[in-house]
């Protein structure tokens, strides 16, 4: 086995890519891994190929990243983008694959910045073809330059509006905004917004986009307390309560959204230890001030931890680097703390908007905790609401039980679209803290990873 | 014997929820005595709820094969024995020669094996070995079959005997783990966490546990807690129906009803019973990985899902405790070294048999706790 690298870097969104060139710039050697051919993570998805033309409607927040990208290409630092990470242990020794072979390498800190992924929406017929992500969507804007006409936003949070606000202002057509955000969140937040005030520019911008989407010609209807989406093959339409009453909308494109929660499966897997934030109604990994997991020389930055947002996650980076720049002896413990407390500083300022945020879009229970016994809940498996409940009854009592019971999180996703639904509904069934219920057990390979490409491991490393 | 029973004081206790354990309850029940089952997780939660599932009677010890054989015969009527089918799916098991000298191995053993007076055992051609698979790489040169072996739900399996259990008015006491054995006067007391159970007759089923159980019987034996990994592909068209293994090479390789593949092969992770914890060697799942793609081809772009390792106890002899104790009311069956699931519907007969007759018709000496030196100064041999 090689010598272990300083500190490798997993994602490059803005806490990797913030995390990558505080830790070259201090000597470090640093390895950065990515699953995206080019950086930027999800929020600055194709940030470099879109700067020039630059395109108005992905919004000024988008174009944020480029300074960041620039500086990051510029570190010395090594950069494997297409690479995708499938473990890490407690030893920090972690396996990828690129380019259809898998490699171990072992390194002194790990910085895992694998950022956040959309909250699964099981909702009638959300598995009906037809029906996308929010993210998705925005995905093909990013990278392509295209988009879904005619196609009808559902959801809550910050991302639903600034997607269809992107959609709009690109010219493509939408058929209509549904927004779930619950009429009791407005009253719940209102207490936290003289905390929020901080935060002011990300409230006016936010305000903006919903301001022009509704002077717009795209219906926005609010207070929806409920959705399904119809089809027997394919989606034909949404029919929504509001008001106590159904109303029908036709469309063959639903796109769906109600906010994102961190991806732990990596830290997960490797041990970290996590817990239920009931405020984000997510799991979350326990960190401290450094970002540091439980596990020594394990750091989790940015929303990969929990939801703190891209600005944040950025300085959540840079800290968490001088936190793994100390350990290894590349400044001491009196730089670290020096050169940190700027970033501190402007981390403070910058969360002081989350209680308000966290408040306000937090999903109503019906969207995360389905009800209907038909409602599928593993997509992979095809597990549905009733299958968790007959499990339930007859005595399975977590998410580990139940993939033994049923299979449920069993299949090529890993739970990734079913593992907050199921300890949200095991916990609800059984009327237990989700804290008690838990979560998967992950088994590596965390993402998919070919048999031939494991056949292949270390077959061309330095022996 | 047949005293009345309460939710502490039994005719039975039984240490260990796997399929051992839960077998042994079953078999006592049937037989109208009053059993606790003591599980320090729940039923299933290791080695019997999560191996590969293979139903196997090829290639087995010499010594094993009589029993496997009983139990195969079980596992054929399982649905009698504890009403559900335990996903138990006949198939046939074949075990691949890379080489003349392999094959030639291969006919040895089958030969021995007719000596002793089975015949399951039989060896193949090249042709026919292509025939029952046809995916596999030509090198290949024949190989040993056994027909209506197959395979099996692990959990499911194990759920079953335990709601069979249930029926027949077995207690199952789990996530209880057992901190002492005392003997008072011909009755066990067994101490767990919070409650003190009592009964004439102890039997320890507690797998890769089995020789902390033993060990505070004053008689250790030199087992050691192992992790062998397995990997499960996603779905693919079906293209084997046999069980897979190699004479020259480690390796399981089985296709599912659902079309995933799974691949075991005695490559081993590191273990610690103490936390439940399986590390795995990504070096020995890639050897795994190599193996399996070198005998059929046609996985090599098969995503792997998952990869596990669960815990299992071994014995140096690569054999298990079967077993009367030298402590008068205590039994063994322990130490299955990573192929006990097949033996569980004959290992809870025997034991069941042990308990009530004091002996079992099936030739169970070789496995016989007596075979590793016992603590010179028992407790309980002083007590008894």
């Amino acid at each position: 086995m090689r010598d272990p690298i300083d500190i490798i870097v997993i994602g490059t969104g803005p806490a990797g890519m913030a995390a990558s060139q505080v830790a070259a710039k201090q000597g470090a050697k640093t390895l950065v891994l990515d699953e995206q051919s080019s950086p930027g993570g999800q929020i600055f998805r194709a940030i470099e190929a879109n700067e020039n033309p630059k395109r108005d409607e992905l919004g000024e927040s988008y174009y944020k990243g480029s300074q960041l990208t620039r500086t990051f290409r510029n570190s010395n630092i090594h950069y494997l983008p297409d690479t995708s990470v499938w473990q890490l242990s407690k030893d920090r020794e972690l396996s990828y694959s690129r380019n259809g072979a898998a490699q171990t390498v072992t390194a002194k800190q790990v910085i895992i910045a694998t950022g956040a992924q959309e909250r699964p929406m099981p909702v009638s017929g959300w598995t009906l073809p037809g029906v996308m992500t929010i993210g998705a969507a925005q995905i093909l804007l990013k990278t392509s330059n295209t988009g879904i006409k005619d196609a009808i936003f559902v959801g809550s949070g910050p991302l639903f509006y600034l997607a269809v606000h992107q959609y709009m202002a690109a010219g493509i057509p939408v058929k209509a905004a549904i927004d779930l955000t619950p009429k009791i969140n407005y009253l719940r937040a209102i207490p936290h917004l003289p905390g929020a005030w901080s935060g002011l520019s990300h409230l006016i911008e936010g305000w903006r986009w919903k301001r022009e989407i509704v002077k717009s010609e795209i219906p926005l209807i609010s207070g929806v307390k409920n959705i399904r989406i119809t089809g027997e093959d394919a989606a034909t339409g949404i029919e929504y309560l509001k008001n106590e009453k159904w109303t029908r909308l036709d469309g063959q494109h639903i796109l769906l959204h109600q906010g994102i929660v961190p991806n732990i499966n990596i830290s997960l897997a490797a041990g970290c230890d996590g817990h239920w934030n009931e405020k984000q109604a997510c799991w979350a990994i326990e960190v401290d001030s450094w970002f540091q997991s439980s596990i020594p020389g394990i750091f989790v930055a940015g929303d990969g931890a929990s939801i703190r947002g891209g600005t944040a996650a950025e300085l959540c980076g840079r800290i968490a680097a001088l936190g793994a720049l100390a350990q290894i002896g590349k400044i001491t413990d009196k730089e670290r703390n020096r050169l940190a407390k700027p970033y501190r500083h402007k981390l403070s300022t910058e969360l002081k908007i989350r209680p308000f945020l966290d408040t306000l879009f937090k999903p109503a229970d019906n969207f995360r905790i389905p009800k209907q016994d038909d409602i599928v809940v593993c997509r992979c498996e095809e597990i549905t609401v009733a299958q968790i409940r007959e499990a339930v009854k007859s005595g399975c009592v977590g998410p580990n039980q139940l993939k033994s019971f049923s299979r449920c999180g069993m299949g090529p996703c890993q739970g990734r679209f079913c593992g907050l639904t199921v300890t949200e509904l095991i916990a609800d069934i059984l009327n237990k803290p989700v804290n008690d219920v838990g979560y998967y057990r992950l088994r590596p390979p965390i993402k998919p990873l070919l048999l031939q490409e494991l056949a292949n491991l270390n077959s061309d490393a330095e022996k | 014997m047949f005293s009345t029973a309460n939710d502490r004081v039994v005719d039975t206790i039984v240490i260990g929820g796997g399929i051992h354990g839960c077998s042994t309850a079953l078999h006592l029940a049937k037989h109208g005595m009053s059993v606790i089952v003591i599980e320090k997780d729940y039923a299933g939660r290791h080695a019997s709820g999560v191996n590969a599932g293979g139903i196997r009677r090829l290639g087995r010890h010499f010594s094993e094969i009589p029993l496997a054989a009983v139990s195969s015969q079980m596992w054929h009527e399982i649905e009698d024995l504890v009403d559900d089918d335990c996903g138990f799916v006949p198939s046939c098991q074949i075990k691949v020669a890379e080489t003349k000298e392999q094959l030639e191995q291969l006919k040895t053993r089958a030969e021995q094996v007719r000596d002793l007076g089975f015949h399951h055992e039989q060896i193949i051609d090249i042709e026919t070995l292509r025939e029952r698979l046809p995916g596999i790489s030509p090198h290949c040169l024949g190989g040993m079959i056994v027909e209506g072996d197959g395979s099996a739900n692990p959990f499911r399996t194990v759920r079953a005997f335990r709601k069979k259990c249930i029926e027949l008015g077995v207690q199952f006491r789990e996530g209880l783990k057992v901190r002492n054995i005392r003997k008072n006067g011909n009755i066990w007391s067994i101490q767990t966490c919070n409650t003190l159970f009592e009964a004439p007759n102890l039997v320890n089923c507690a797998g890769a546990w089995g020789g902390k159980i033993s060990a505070m019987l004053d008689e250790p034996v030199p087992i050691e807690a192992r992790a062998p990994m397995l990997m499960i592909t996603s779905r693919m068209p079906h293209f084997i129906s046999p069980v897979v293994g190699l004479q020259g090479r480690t390796l399981s390789f089985k296709q599912f009803d659902n079309g995933t593949v799974m691949i075991g092969g005695g490559h081993e992770g590191r273990a610690n019973p103490e936390t439940n914890e399986t590390q795995l060697d990504y070096e020995g799942l890639a050897t795994s990985a190599r193996t399996a793609t070198a005998i059929f081809p046609i996985i090599q772009k098969a995503r792997i899902v998952r990869s596990w390792a669960g815990i299992e106890g071994m014995m140096p002899d690569k054999i298990p405790v079967i077993s009367l104790s030298r402590n008068e009311g205590v039994y063994h069956a322990f130490g299955f070294s990573a192929h006990g699931f097949q033996l569980g519907p004959v290992g809870g007969k025997i034991m069941s048999d042990l308990v009530l007759e004091g002996k079992s018709e099936l030739p169970i000496t070789p496995f016989s706790i007596e075979r590793f030196p016992a603590n010179g100064n028992s407790a309980f041999s002083r007590i008894t």
